[in-house]
């Protein structure tokens, strides 16, 4: 591999990057996770959950979006940003329907699973929207919960640049935006199970379901019940 | 003066299913070490129905669905010095609060009632009706969490909450130390 271009500096350590990488790609190289929801790795970058805030050069930025620079000064898990973060994740829980207990995506959902990193348990200060959203059950193979739906986008960039379909796209503006499928419902797209956009990994919490499948991984040994999220990252940090 | 004593501890379950005070005995032998340290007062535990003194800490369980919780939750904040919300029942309804949004209608309680009474395919109620009773407390509009009704001191989350962060949570709080979770003992299920 060709040596690092440049250097920047995230909460006082200095780590490598290359030109054209974004912030958070050079952190992930360095083993520094930065907390995302509606970035994913093989889709383009969206930049809108904000989760992955960070100060650079005293600015907020989104961190998968901001392409790193020479000798930029970083600030990721300071209090400051972690308190932000905070309260994005609780929001985005109160927008929503979240009943963790009865959801099939506990134990393996990125929204939850941020929530536990970050230390979400003090009383809430926002109230609970509680919107009526429907749930779409028409299609053989797939259920659409959007009581659960963060709006990330995942399934709309992984339909349209990955399975080059479009069976998902965004409607309404502001805090009405929501995800939509492309008729009048799921059974009326040409959606498959074996869609990328589908596929376990890319709804990061309980709304896109895959039928029959679900509850089949005992409590314990989901995909967050070991470690916190972003560990997978952090394992390979080299200070 | 500072009276020589065991810190007082008063439980209640409200809108719950009394799953989270089973979790209070999840903590296994290390309930002999609480009790060594702790006086229960009003609680299921010990069939005390009524404050008998104020309390240092009073744990919740369960969220509000009708008006003797909400008269129940004000009666442990008068006489708690804490307040701990235990469950996510109590952190923001949990499973009752299914009637309050998920129901997909703009009249969600009175479809819910109709449905668990008079519509629904396996009930046995002959009288086809709602039960009515005077004695039978109000039911509220909605499903509400303990921090929309009281001040909330603190959160322990889980549906039941794990043994060990009741344990730790209840010793941070005993020793005054408690300054929030480890997060890998968090857990919203
Ligand atoms: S999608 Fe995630 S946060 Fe929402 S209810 Fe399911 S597990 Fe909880
Ligand atoms: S359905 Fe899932 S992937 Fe699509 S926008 Fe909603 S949360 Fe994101
Ligand atoms: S949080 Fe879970 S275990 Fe506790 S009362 Fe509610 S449903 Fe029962
Ligand atoms: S992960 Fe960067 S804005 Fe969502």
């Amino acid at each position: 591999m060709s040596e690092p271009a440049f250097h920047i500096t995230i909460d006082g350590v200095q780590i490598a990057a290359r030109p054209g990488q974004t912030i958070m790609e050079a952190a992930d190289e360095a083993g520094i996770y930065i907390p995302r929801l509606c970035d994913h790795e093989g889709l383009r970058h969206q930049g809108s959950c904000r989760v992955c805030t960070v100060k650079a050069g005293g600015r907020s930025v989104s961190a998968c979006t901001q392409p790193a620079a020479p000798g930029l000064v970083v600030e990721n898990e300071t209090p400051h940003m972690v308190k932000l973060r905070r309260d994005l994740v609780e929001m985005l829980f109160h927008e929503g329907n979240h009943l963790c207990p009865i959801c099939e995506a506990s134990g393996n959902c990125e929204l939850q699973a941020m929530a536990y990193r970050l230390g979400l348990t003090a009383p809430s200060r926002f109230p609970f929207l509680q919107p009526t959203r429907p749930l779409d059950a028409s299609h053989p193979d797939i259920a659409l919960d959007t009581n659960r739906c963060i709006t990330c986008g995942r399934c709309i960039r992984a339909s349209q640049d990955v399975d080059h379909k479009g069976v998902f796209g965004y409607v309404g503006r502001g805090i009405h935006r929501r995800v939509a499928v492309n008729g009048p419902d799921l059974a009326h797209t040409d959606a498959a199970i074996t869609d990328h956009a589908i596929s376990a990994e890319v709804c990061p919490v309980g709304c896109i379901i895959r039928k029959r499948v679900g509850f089949r991984i005992p409590i314990g040994e989901r995909e967050f019940d070991a470690a916190l999220i972003g560990e997978e990252i952090e394992e390979h940090r080299d200070d | 003066m500072i009276e020589d004593r065991k810190p007082r501890i008063a439980t209640v379950s409200l809108a719950g299913c009394f799953g989270c005070h089973m979790a209070l005995l999840d903590i296994d032998e290390r309930l002999m070490a609480l009790m060594k340290l702790v006086e229960f007062d009003r609680s299921p535990l010990t069939d005390i129905k009524t404050f008998t003194r104020r309390c240092d800490i009073g744990i919740i369980e369960g969220g509000c669905c009708n008006e003797e919780n909400v008269e129940v939750l004000r009666e442990f904040r008068r006489h708690c010095d804490v307040l701990v919300a235990i469950g996510q029942c109590a952190i923001m309804g949990g499973l009752p609060a299914m009637r309050n949004a998920i129901m997909h209608s703009d009249a969600a309680l009175r479809e819910c009632l109709e449905e668990a009474y008079i519509t629904g395919p396996y009930i046995r109620n002959t009288g086809h009706a709602i039960p009515n009773d005077p004695a039978l407390p109000l039911l509220l509009d909605k499903v509400y969490p303990c921090s929309d009704v009281v001040e909330i001191d603190h959160q322990i989350p889980g549906c039941a909450p794990s043994g060990d962060i009741i344990f730790a949570a209840l010793t941070g709080l005993l020793s005054g130390k408690f300054r929030g979770f480890d997060p890998h003992l968090i857990r919203f299920d």
